[in-house]
């Protein structure tokens, strides 16, 4: 059943330098636009709750590697490097958070609430666990429609205490749905620490009474998270039923914007960036394997920032939604037969 | 001393039932536990065990008898040492002893007064919308429901059914009977007690473009779950600036039941009603709740579709027509007048038609408006109506506070202010959790008497 798989820290052979290089772009990208994000918002440009993912990078990176078409993510409010991971335009997110029409929701969802029918990214969600049954209806969907389609529902380890989550296990196991559960354990749920929030804290173990086979993973190892979520995602695509990966990961700034994070220690932050960094260990990879130089690396670094740029600019330039805006999306209009 | 054996009541809502087959005959010797007899309420068919110990002395209804009523003796048993051929019932035999379980002469057993109800029928009959010469089959609004699930499944691959009890069980009130038999259990999902999960899981599906409808055994269950409806249903489209969709159909029981206590006695029309997103439909006649229910069904947006359970069982002429789908937000005059306009919805529309009867033997002249849509309100209908009439009673089943009247009296009086001849008036359920004893209960929940009091009141009768 559950089980704690070992760390790789060492690149499968299987994974190409093409594939490393892809990686290490996807997740300078969400690294690079969250900075800016938490610039904008010292700005006053962004406001409301913003949450950064930061530090985290990996999972979503290397989950994502594990999908085909049509496979579906959903995630909590933590979500901008989800779309990013999901080739969702970074100018239509950035947008978003400054709250204009340019943005994937018109401005009128904010950091919190953005979808993307197309990417199959089903939200963005603000309520915390509310988003693991609809993930799971999006895995009965799957199984109703008889595709091999997979649906990612990713939480944190906060949302990991939600009844509503067991709720979800239960059916999913009960009726074989193609789900598999992210945990995002980044220690913290917002201020309390998995110790003092979880009585178990080993969260994979989290599916043992519904019959969920669960594994910890090193979510700060994009390699590692790929070859987990691989396993995890052909068990749920064969028709297995669920399957719930725990990864272990950390985010390097506060819950929101607005937290001074005084409930953890400096140190603890520092020891993580200097030597678990997901980005940092990825490049070190590449070097070592020799797939790439100092100075290539830093031109993918320079190509991010223009991205970066370019949506930090078409945020700001982007208007505000016109005020009409206020009344429409409320309803659908209903179809005359 | 012989014992009677009684009709049992077999459900808070039972009147009466038929009694299908008798398992011990004239003659047999009965011990307590023993399975006596079937008998068929209009959700289920129950077994009925003996009490006591003794001999079948006579059976005083015949199996198949239909419309038997609660506490009418069935048969007699005579006890041991008694001659069996000698026994007499004490009770009133043949099925004339009726439930009556009120204590005062108001009677709480509210459903036989709504059951009562004859004037719809006229009313449906007069619907504009039917062409004339169409035939109609009376239909219970349980099978109303029932039909028109069905009739969508057949049509639309995308539509399903899930909730508790709602295939194997054939529905906790029956009303997806049958649903299992024809579309199978992919279709039909009997899911765990589980609402907050289920629902959230049936937004998902109707985020992935199927359309489901989830059904609540009642809808004070699914307060566990109105995190889904609200936050995930009803706003996911506006936040999404129009991208995503929910159609999905909440239904189920709404309102009080019978002797069921706070917790399972509560109308929710005003807490749904009051958010932008979310569709509100609460059908009085099993034509409404037919063609509404399809409509719900097929909207695109997240409909809450209260009904009440104390109006399943009741039949209404339904016209016989093809795939007859009503509008969403249009409320329907049930009875014309020129007086008053008595404003009510679900099961307070029997009230208020009865009333209404009451009112035309005092000489006052009401309009009934059924609004069968709370979300969004009809309110040109209403308002129309106080210009012609210059009065208003508002009735709801639920609390006044906050409540569809008071919604109601507000749009009216800045809307039609100088059309008043008196404030807009209310009725309503008192300002407590409903009681379970039956005098309490009975003074709790609005009926007929109160709108004709209120009418009286804002005609200056009294």
């Amino acid at each position: 059943m559950a089980t704690k798989a070992r760390s790789t820290k060492k690149a499968p052979s299987k994974t190409s330098k093409a594939e490393m290089l892809k990686y290490y772009r996807a997740m300078l990208l969400i690294r690079r636009f969250e900075e800016k994000a938490g610039q904008l918002y010292g700005m006053g440009k962004i406001a409301g709750f913003c949450h950064l993912y930061i530090g985290q990078e990996a999972v979503v990176t290397g989950m994502q590697a594990c999908l085909k078409d049509g496979d579906q993510i959903i995630t909590g409010y933590r979500d901008h490097g989800h779309m990013l991971a999901c080739d969702m335009d970074p100018r239509g997110v950035m947008a978003e958070l400054t709250g204009r029409i340019g943005g994937l929701s018109k401005g009128k969802g904010g950091s919190m609430h953005m979808f993307s029918k197309e990417k199959n990214f089903y939200g963005g969600h603000g309520i915390v666990g509310a988003q693991v049954p609809i993930g799971t209806g999006l895995g009965f969907a799957n199984k109703y429609r008889g595709t091999d389609n997979v649906a990612l529902a990713y939480f944190g380890d906060g949302a990991a205490n939600q009844g509503q989550v067991y709720e979800a296990f239960n059916m999913a196991s009960l009726w074989d749905l193609p789900v598999v559960y992210v945990i995002e354990n980044n220690m913290y749920a917002m201020g309390t620490s998995v110790a003092r929030h979880a009585s178990e804290t080993e969260l994979y173990k989290r599916g043992i009474s519904f019959e969920i086979e669960g594994e910890e993973v090193d979510g700060m190892d994009v390699m590692a998270v790929r070859e987990a979520g691989e396993k995890a995602v052909k068990y749920a695509r064969s028709g297995k039923g669920p399957y719930i990966l725990e990864m272990k990961t950390y985010r390097y700034r506060g819950h929101s914007m607005s937290d001074p994070a005084k409930y953890r220690k400096r140190e603890e932050v520092d020891d993580i960036r200097s030597h678990h960094d997901p980005i940092e260990g990825l490049k070190g990879q590449l070097l070592e394997l020799g797939h790439a130089s100092e100075d290539e690396l830093k031109n993918i670094d320079k190509e991010i920032k223009g991205i970066v740029k370019e949506a930090a600019d078409y945020s700001l330039e982007s208007p505000e939604p016109d005020p009409s805006e206020l009344w429409t999306d409320v309803l659908k209009d209903v179809e005359v037969a | 001393m012989s014992v009677d054996i009684l009709m049992p009541a077999l459900s808070p809502t039972m009147e009466e039932g038929t009694l299908s087959k008798w398992l011990k005959q004239e003659g047999d010797t009965v011990s307590s536990g023993d399975i006596i007899a079937e008998i068929e309420t209009d959700k289920a068919t129950m077994e009925v065990e003996a009490v006591d110990e003794g001999v079948l002395a006579k059976i005083l209804i015949p199996e198949g008898t239909e419309g038997v009523k609660v506490n009418a003796v069935i048969a007699v048993l005579a006890e041991e040492g008694e001659d069996a051929s000698k026994v007499e019932s004490k009770g009133d035999a043949g099925g004339q002893v009726a439930a009556d379980t009120a204590p005062s002469d108001e009677g709480v057993d509210t459903e036989t007064d709504s059951s009562e109800v004859e004037a719809p029928k006229a009313a449906v009959l007069s619907d504009p919308s039917i062409p004339e010469g169409t035939s109609f089959t009376d239909t219970t609004v349980r099978d109303a429901l029932r039909d028109a699930m069905a009739e969508e499944m057949r049509r639309d691959e995308s539509v399903f059914v899930m909730g508790e009890e709602v295939a194997e069980y054939q529905g906790a009130y029956k009303v997806t009977r049958e649903l299992l038999q024809e579309f199978g259990a992919r279709r039909v999902v009997d899911t765990p007690i589980t609402e907050h999960g289920f629902a959230g899981l049936g937004v998902g599906a109707a985020f992935a473009g199927l359309k489901p409808i989830v059904e609540f055994m009642t809808f004070n269950f699914a307060m566990q779950a109105i995190d889904q409806i609200i936050n995930s249903a009803a706003k996911t489209l506006y936040m999404s600036g129009g991208q995503m969709g929910c159609p999905i159909v909440f239904r189920g029981p709404n309102g009080a039941a019978s002797r069921v206590g706070a917790q399972h006695s509560q109308d929710y029309s005003a807490w749904y009603g009051q958010i932008p997103g979310l569709k509100v439909v609460a059908p009085y006649d099993a034509a409404d709740a037919k063609g509404l229910l399809k409509a719900a069904i097929r909207d695109p947006n997240p409909v809450v579709f209260l009904e009440h359970e104390l109006l399943y069982g009741n039949s209404f002429p339904v016209p016989d027509l093809d795939d007859r789908v009503l509008p969403i937000g249009k409320a329907a005059i049930k009875r014309s007048g020129s007086d008053v306009t008595l404003v009510a919805h679900s099961r307070m529309v029997g009230f208020a038609l009865q009333a209404a009867e009451t009112l035309a033997e005092q000489g006052i002249d009401a309009e009934v408006i059924d609004l069968r849509t709370i979300r969004p309100l009809d309110t040109e209908t209403v308002i129309e109506s106080v210009k012609k009439t210059n009065r208003i009673i508002c009735c709801e089943e639920g609390w006044r506070f906050f409540g569809v009247g008071a919604e109601i009296a507000a749009t009216v009086t800045a809307e039609a202010f100088d059309y008043l001849d008196a404030p807009p008036a209310r009725v309503h359920q008192k300002d407590v959790p409903l009681p379970y004893a039956a005098n309490l209960e009975a003074m709790s929940l609005p009926n007929a008497d109160d709108i004709v009091e209120a009418a009286r009141r804002v005609c200056y009768v009294d």
